[in-house]
């Protein structure tokens, strides 16, 4: 089986990726991770203007086989929360990088992206 | 330890694996909605060649199996079967079973289906039983020999129909039948764990292959089997009894009716004084009114915050769409639309007692 790893985004080994916009990140999980989990039916996320920590979890996804937690891949400020996955959250499971994205932060330390995986250090991971 | 392989293993294609019992089986092939759904809609085919199957012949066979379950064995005729429980001497529930009286032309009197990997115990206290009783049957394990493969769904009848020269509307619910599937001798029964109609087919491991493929349906793993016996309130070893971590009589499983205490087996007194004295505690559906799913081992409590309880086992209802759960409450809480709280990951989430089975069937 083969996975979408999308080359401009970057990862965290616990399989959540981050895209950048300026000093704005979009974070998400992989498409490996939904399908790892399976059906998701319940996405529960931080709320906006939350304070999030690199490394530490945000929130929980739950599908009908699991629970799991979602780390922050990096430090700052919620802005946005994808309001959509709390009556949608199978499209965490469609569109993982795209309708299916989680949380936009306010960067606080734009160096702790050097710290993630890129698309080809990802790939190898889950393969 | 050596996960033990269904003699389906490597016949399918690329299911997601999981352990169960002792055995590595298929958890999800596609996705656990969509296998549930085919359940449901149409049909599925589940690999559950991980239950035992143990056999019991000889002039006693009927004694024997008589005095180590809960139910009625003597009320079976050639080609009937029943769902029972086997009790230990406090009446807890140790394992539950179907137990079939063969057709006439088996070599077996006898056949009852323990869960995945109590094949061995089971056999063990068959046999020990038999010895100190002074019986005489043969009790054995054919674990190994049989494949067993579960065709469920509304349109189950029709799949199955072009594969045998039987006509199944001679086969009801709970009967047993010796036949072909896809030329392979077979046996059939009108049995299941989904609340559909449906088959469980038992055959030889060395054809399981052509039995399976033989069937053009769903394929489905655990997982789907886990939502659809969830929905329908049925109970899972381990989950709603277990002898040591879940320690529950067949009245407290909400089982009752498999209790035949006009019979002579062990628990039997236990239960006839349970019985007279009713339960402190009873198995009861939950549905969950806010967001989350309610898992195994999560706490229960009343609206105040008092324990009353814990999750046995719960799910994301594919058919309902609503968060589900079964656990053991005091009686008075055992009747639907009682309010009671789920405790997830620390947060109280509201809930309210459902009858089971959840769902019309």
């Amino acid at each position: 089986m083969s996975f979408d790893v999308p080359e401009d985004l970057r990862y965290l080994e616990s399989h959540e990726w981050v895209s950048t916009d300026d000093d704005t990140a979009r974070v998400g999980i992989t498409d490996f991770a939904q399908d790892e989990l399976g059906d998701v039916v319940f996405v529960e996320l931080p709320a906006e203007s939350d304070e999030l920590a690199a490394g530490e979890e945000f929130g929980v996804v739950e599908s009908i086989k699991a629970v799991s937690d979602i780390y922050a891949p990096v430090s700052g400020t919620v802005t946005a929360v994808n309001e959509a996955l709390f009556d949608q959250p199978e499209l965490v499971n469609e569109d993982p990088f795209d309708d299916g994205w989680m949380l936009e932060v306010e960067l606080s330390d734009e160096s702790e992206l050097a710290e993630l995986l890129d698309a080809a250090a990802y790939r190898d991971q889950i393969e | 330890m050596t996960l033990r392989q269904s003699p389906l293993a490597g016949v399918y294609e690329e299911p997601t694996l999981t352990g169960f019992g002792g055995w590595e089986m298929p958890v999800e092939f596609d996705s656990i909605r969509t296998e549930h759904n085919a359940v449901r809609e149409t049909a599925g085919k589940f690999d559950v060649s991980h239950m035992g199957q143990v056999t019991v012949s000889g002039p006693d066979a009927l004694e024997l199996t008589q005095r180590l379950t809960t139910n009625d064995v003597g009320a079976l005729d050639p080609g009937d079967a029943q769902y029972a429980a086997i009790t230990d001497e406090d009446g807890v529930v140790i394992d539950d079973t179907v137990v079939y009286r063969l057709p006439a032309k088996s070599d077996d009197d006898y056949l009852f289906i323990p869960n995945a990997g109590h094949d061995g115990e089971m056999t063990e206290r068959w046999v020990t039983h038999r010895d100190e009783w002074g019986l005489t049957a043969t009790v054995t394990n054919r674990t190994e020999e049989y494949a067993m493969v579960a065709l469920q769904g509304p349109d189950s009848e029709s799949q199955l129909s072009a594969e045998t020269t039987l006509d199944l509307t001679t086969v009801g619910r709970f009967e047993v039948v010796s036949t072909t599937v896809s030329g392979v001798e077979s046996l059939v029964a009108r049995t299941g764990y989904t609340g559909e109609p449906g088959f469980e087919i038992l055959c030889p491991v060395a054809e399981a292959e052509t039995v399976w493929t033989a069937l053009d349906c769903q394929p489905c793993g655990l997982g789907a089997r886990d939502t659809l016996r969830l929905e329908m309130g049925f109970l899972l070893s381990g989950e709603e009894f277990h002898p040591r971590d879940e320690p529950r009589t067949p009245y407290e499983a909400d089982i009752g009716w498999t209790v035949a205490l006009d019979t002579d087996f062990v628990g039997r007194d236990a239960l006839a004084a349970q019985d007279g004295d009713g339960v402190d505690e009873k198995l009861v559906g939950l549905e969950l009114l806010d967001r989350g799913v309610p898992r195994h081992g999560y706490e229960v409590t009343d609206p105040d915050g008092a324990t009353l309880g814990h999750v046995t086992s719960g799910t994301m209802s594919p058919t309902l769409g609503v968060p589900i759960a079964l656990t053991y409450l005091p009686t008075a809480y055992a009747e639907p639309e009682r309010s009671v709280e789920v405790v997830i990951r620390g947060e109280p989430k509201e809930a309210r007692t459902r009858a089971t089975p959840f769902i019309d069937r």
